[in-house]
């Protein structure tokens, strides 16, 4: 056991599963020198050019060309800078990505990796969508957003070795790349096994027991929420946080089972609150556990603006400790 | 190889091709008319010779990927006329189950890879499928097809960009048929051959008579070699034309009769019915054997095709996830 960062964790994932299956080879932009966030640092000079490629700026090439060899049996990962940058790729993940398999009634897999950084850090519109939520909505792709380096690295192996086509997305604040310090709740473990493992997709945990309300949460806000729930401990608040771990597939069960214990549900993301996942888990719990709620669910998370570049206006939209325990008193009643 | 050495084989195979593709297409028409085909078709009429010459100088381990007009593809490469049949009337049997209509076709046992009809999104596709060829040492090629609507696309600059680049062997065949549903192409593009377009990516290119089969064999033979042979992708222009319209209900009088009539009067499928009986290869007679057995083959194909169900609508929920 050892503690090591999220990115540490997805790259040390990344390099046992190329040693294990030569199959698998990376790709994107300054990858050679270990790309935006470093998740290939070192790889270059491990496995070399025919392994580890760098990319002209091209997302739909590279991201096609991936579509295409795992199409023919490779298992490309594709390591994008941002994830706004998927954007420009849209339609070769829209359309092949997910779909490929499906049109050819069932002729064809595609096991590809696509990562990348998603959420606010200051740097304004483009740079700052939480895109784990637009990827959550076509069938075909998986999407997963873990926010330990536990789960990265068993998520990224999940991920690497499943037949379909994955996002594995983290939070430019959770990485702990380049030495920067990165944000972590306290009592969260950053000590990752010695042994293969993996955290399979569809997977949610229960990242804090709690009686009295759920609060599910991702990323960055996953760690703001077991911050909040630690500090109500003290008012006598009694706070579980589940974190779904992949939005797609999407583990109901165990958010149903928590939110029928404690019988209150508040959901955060930072995402713009508009159509995003929120409103699916919200959808689900008045469909199936709406008997056991105690107050309407309420739902954390950015207003439908585009993320502002100066600190204090980001800061000013992107849900804080402050909203989210508000928000618990609000269904306490408090 | 001049054209009198021209294998007598390989010339009945093509005419045979080209006429299967012909009257299947014909069938195609008639059966949509009489309201067996939902959806909507995109006919290659006048097109034949581009897909059967270029899959004739390719091998059974190769790979083609078609695009929305890609009947013809698919029969060239040796999909059986009942499957797509099958496909195109929704049926259970159809290559994609039904699940692709005659925009998305395939059968990946014979080379035919799932088409992308979303004109130019195949062209990074196929980089990375001789990607996968060169990266495990096998001696295959992936042949892909796309219109001159492609050539202004965000995905072809880039995916041409990367075949190049990383020496892919692809084989990119740009199907000039000289419309963008109503828009001709020198209306979109200045720089005229399409094929100039492949020297900003150092690939290697020609500009060949897409009307006449042999001459798109004999330049995708060339090509295929160079290919194989590791030189890197290279960028096939094959100038042809769409006798009809885009699609099934647009009768094409944007263009002019006259421009219609002289390309009509380059048909590609008189002109090598006529050099094969003129080079003695098959008499008029065999000619003519050689049509009935096609159209025997293409009624029976309809009849196997209109005997499969209709997919289980349980299956609608089906191969979404590997």
């Amino acid at each position: 056991m050892r503690e090591l960062t999220i990115i540490e964790a997805m790259r040390e994932a990344l390099r046992e599963e190329m040693h294990d299956n030569p199959d698998i080879f990376v790709m994107g932009e300054d990858s050679r020198i270990g790309g935006s966030f470093l998740l290939t640092l070192g790889l270059f000079d491990e496995f070399g050019p025919k392994r580890v490629l760098d990319t002209p700026i091209s997302e739909t090439g590279f991201i096609g060309l991936a579509i295409g060899a795992a199409m023919s049996g490779l298992r490309p990962v594709v390591d994008l800078q941002y994830g706004d940058f998927a954007f420009c790729a849209m339609e070769q993940l829209a359309h092949n990505a997910c779909k490929l398999r499906y049109m050819s009634g069932g002729q064809v897999k595609v096991p590809a990796v696509l990562h990348f950084p998603t959420g606010a850090s200051g740097r304004g519109g483009t740079h700052a969508q939480s895109m784990e939520r637009y990827f959550s909505h076509f069938p075909g792709l998986k999407v997963g957003v873990p926010a330990t380096p536990y789960d990265a690295k068993g998520m990224f192996k999940a991920a690497i070795r499943d037949d379909n086509f994955c996002i594995i997305t983290s939070h430019k604040h959770l990485y702990g790349s380049k030495g920067r310090k990165f944000l972590v709740s306290e009592g969260v473990s950053l000590t990752v096994p010695d042994e293969d493992y993996v955290v399979p997709f569809g997977s949610a945990e229960v990242k804090r027991q709690g009686e009295d309300v759920t609060v599910v949460a991702t990323l960055i806000m996953l760690h703001r929420a077991l911050d909040v729930a630690q500090k109500l401990e003290g008012e006598g608040i009694s706070v579980e946080v589940v974190d779904p771990r992949s939005l797609v597939p999407l583990d109901r069960d165990t958010i149903l089972e928590s939110v029928i214990k404690t019988g209150r549900l508040v959901i955060v993301e930072e995402d713009t609150i508009t159509y995003g996942w929120g409103a699916e888990i919200a959808a689900t719990v008045a469909q199936q556990a709406l008997g056991y709620l105690d107050a309407p669910v309420l739902r954390v998370a950015t207003p439908d603006v585009p993320m502002p570049a100066a600190p204090n206006l980001e800061k000013s939209l992107v849900p804080d400790q402050e909203r989210i325990k508000q928000a618990i008193y609000q269904v306490l009643g408090r | 190889m001049t054209e009198k050495m021209l294998d007598h084989e390989l010339m009945v195979r093509m005419l045979r091709k080209m006429t299967l593709i012909r009257h299947f297409e014909q069938k195609v028409n008639e059966l949509f008319l009489r309201g067996y085909i939902p959806g909507t078709i995109h006919l290659s009429l006048g097109q034949e010779a581009v897909p059967v010459g270029v899959t004739t100088a390719l091998r059974d381990d190769d790979v083609i990927l078609p695009t929305h007009r890609g009947h013809g593809h698919a029969l060239a490469k040796g999909m059986p006329p009942e499957a797509l049949f099958a496909e195109l009337f929704a049926r259970q049997d159809g290559c994609s189950k039904g699940k692709g209509g005659s925009l998305h076709i395939g059968d990946v046992t014979r080379g035919i890879m799932p088409a992308n009809p979303v004109v130019g999104s195949s062209v990074p596709v196929a980089a990375g499928i001789g990607f996968s060829f060169k990266y495990r040492g096998q001696d295959r090629i992936a042949a892909c097809f796309f219109g001159d609507g492609a050539v202004n696309t965000g995905p072809l600059h880039e995916g041409l960009n990367l075949a190049a680049l990383w020496t892919l062997p692809v084989l990119y065949v740009c199907e000039n048929n000289q419309y963008a549903i109503t828009t001709p192409i020198q209306s979109v593009s200045l720089v005229q051959p399409l094929s100039k377009r492949a020297e900003a990516y150092g690939m290697a290119a020609q500009t060949v008579d897409g009307n006449d089969v042999v001459a798109v064999y004999q330049a995708a033979l060339e090509a295929v070699g160079r290919v194989r042979g590791g030189e890197g992708p290279f960028f096939l222009e094959c100038v042809t034309y769409r006798q009809g319209g885009h699609k099934r209900d647009d009768p094409g009088t944007y263009r002019d009769k006259e421009e219609v009539d002289h390309w009509l009067s380059l048909d590609p499928l008189p002109r090598i019915r006529e050099r094969v009986v003129r080079d003695g290869v098959l008499s008029e007679e065999q000619v003519l054997e050689l049509e009935r057995s096609v159209d025997e083959e293409i009624e029976s194909a309809v009849q196997g095709a209109l005997s499969s169900p209709p997919p289980d609508p349980a299956s609608a929920l089906m191969d979404v996830y590997a």
